[in-house]
């Protein structure tokens, strides 16, 4: 892949989110009231409005949700890709792509193991995607 | 039933005069040539109207382009049942005195892109920093992403969702005005090219140019136009997410399963009251999630319902009977049309008319299942 995808533009409400990838952490917020865990980031409790939340560093392992596999044209992409789903083991979903792995319905399964890695864009944006687990390595 | 179910008609509506690929027309007046087609349906001069909603545009833009000085304006920008959200904010100015006469505009050069912002979205929003960075291309990528877990928790098969598209087009064929009317099957939707899996083209919106308007007012003047009312009996709107991966479910839409159910039982309606069906569907899968999160069919039934033919011309319940945005048109924001479509039905003007069509549901959504929208129609006042 080349680096030419849309980067993001951390806000502060966001920024240790993306400070956490580009050091190999998957940054992850939990109320510190209610124990709920979510994504995306904010300040707050989307569950119970409590401002005393934490961040912490996810497992970095999930599962498949669900995909489609893109046949449209990227510039940040050869090939037909797939765009995904991955429901953390800690609970919130969020979209990534899967590397690592044939992008056909054949060899992407729901429900399928998946660990994140990190792949730098730039000096201050690394990406989080997901691979398919390593044997042994299944939550 | 609440208060309003015999209170508030729509007295005129109009698409453009033309549908499909309109090149010679900016999205504005786009706008502007279905206002004043709705105008003239109802018998109104600009100069009568005091209130403008609209999206896609601003009503500041419309309102001056038309010549309107409007005391109520409503600017609600959801996506594409934007509209039906302003027929209830309509209802609730109309009723409140804020205003007497409401028109309600869209105007979309969806295909052609004449005169079309075509502004990205910020790399500091939500879906720029969590979404746009995993190569989603416009909604085919994002409106498509639930389906495979819809599919595997129920068991919806591929000719299932294909069926919606074929079904659709049995529509359309009726339809004069649709953009597709040759009749299809379902191996050639399952045939057509792959858009992201598991959508082919067939089971993806059209790309076309249009607009539409309505006029809404109170009951008590319905006597005064020419056209036979449609009164609004009931409303519903809602929003989840801005984001498709973070639905709380995504076998079903929040928003949808808000804005309908409040629209019917404003309208004291149950469903088998109805007659006809609206369900907006940019992809094939939406009438399937509409149909479950209205509670015309429960979990998982609804792809064989439509497989059955339950939706199909000469069927129970007739569904997007323009032949929705699959085969009639879909210039972005089609919420319009699909009123447009109800109106039609309950006036008895629709080209693929259902008999005896007397109460119409028209359920909305905005972005990727972000928001909805649900108007529930009657061509009398409810009793």
């Amino acid at each position: 892949m080349s680096g030419s995808r849309p980067l993001p533009e951390p806000t502060p409400e966001t920024q240790h989110f993306w400070d956490g990838t580009r050091v190999g952490e998957l940054r992850l917020q939990r109320c510190n009231d209610c124990a709920h865990v979510y994504f995306p980031p904010r300040p707050f409790c989307p569950a119970c409005a409590s401002r005393s939340v934490s961040v912490f560093a996810a497992s970095g392992r999930g599962h498949l949700d669900s995909y489609v596999i893109s046949h449209r044209p990227h510039p940040a992409f050869d090939g037909h890709y797939a765009i995904a789903l991955v429901v953390l083991e800690e609970g919130p979903r969020m979209m990534s792509n899967i590397v690592g792995c044939e992008q056909t319905p054949e060899a992407l399964v729901l429900d399928m193991p998946l660990e994140v890695t990190f792949e730098p864009q730039n000096d201050s944006i690394t990406l989080p995607l997901f691979r398919p687990a390593a044997v042994g390595n299944k939550p | 039933m609440t208060r309003y179910a015999n209170q508030v008609a729509i007295v005129g509506a109009a698409e453009t005069t033309e549908l499909g690929v309109i090149p010679h027309m900016s999205q504005l007046q786009l706008h502007a040539d279905a206002a004043l087609n709705a105008l003239a349906d109802a018998a109104l001069e600009p100069s009568d109207i005091d209130g403008v909603a609209t999206a896609g545009e601003s009503p500041t833009v419309v309102a001056h382009y038309l010549g309107i000085t409007p005391n109520w304006v409503d600017g609600t920008a959801v996506g594409g049942c934007s509209f039906m959200i302003h027929v209830r904010h309509a209802v609730a100015a109309l009723l409140t005195g804020q205003c007497r006469t409401v028109l309600i505009t869209h105007g979309e050069s969806g295909k052609s892109g004449i005169g079309r912002g075509r502004g990205r979205g910020s790399a500091a929003s939500l879906q720029g920093q969590f979404e746009a960075p995993f190569g989603v291309a416009g909604p085919p990528t994002l409106f498509t992403l639930p389906v495979l877990r819809y599919m595997k928790r129920y068991g919806l098969t591929p000719e299932q969702l294909a069926m919606v598209a074929v079904v659709q087009r049995q529509w359309a064929g009726l339809n004069p005005r649709a953009s597709k009317r040759e009749p299809i099957t379902v191996e050639d939707v399952l045939d057509s090219r792959m858009i992201a899996y598991p959508f082919h083209l067939l089971e993806c919106c059209l790309v076309t140019d249009g607009g539409g308007a309505l006029i809404l007012t109170t009951a008590d003047r319905v006597d005064d136009f020419p056209q036979p009312p449609v009164y609004v009996w009931g409303t519903g709107e809602s929003v989840e997410t801005p984001m498709v991966s973070q639905m709380e479910d995504l076998t079903s839409s929040r928003a949808f399963a808000v804005a309908g159910p409040r629209a019917m039982s404003d309208a004291g309606i149950r469903h088998g009251d109805v007659d006809h069906l609206m369900i907006y569907d940019a992809f094939a899968h939406l009438p399937i999630y509409g149909l479950e999160d209205l509670g015309f069919c429960g979990r998982g039934e609804a792809g064989a319902f439509i497989e059955e033919g339950h939706t199909a011309p000469g069927g129970s319940l007739p569904l997007n009977t323009n032949g929705g945005g699959l085969s009639y048109m879909h210039s972005g924001m089609y919420g319009m049309y699909a009123l447009q479509e109800s109106v039609r039905q309950l006036r008895g003007t629709a080209p693929a008319q259902v008999d005896g069509a007397e109460v119409s549901v028209c359920l909305g959504v905005g972005g990727m299942f972000g928001a909805s929208g649900c108007i529930v129609m009657g061509n009398q006042p409810k009793s």
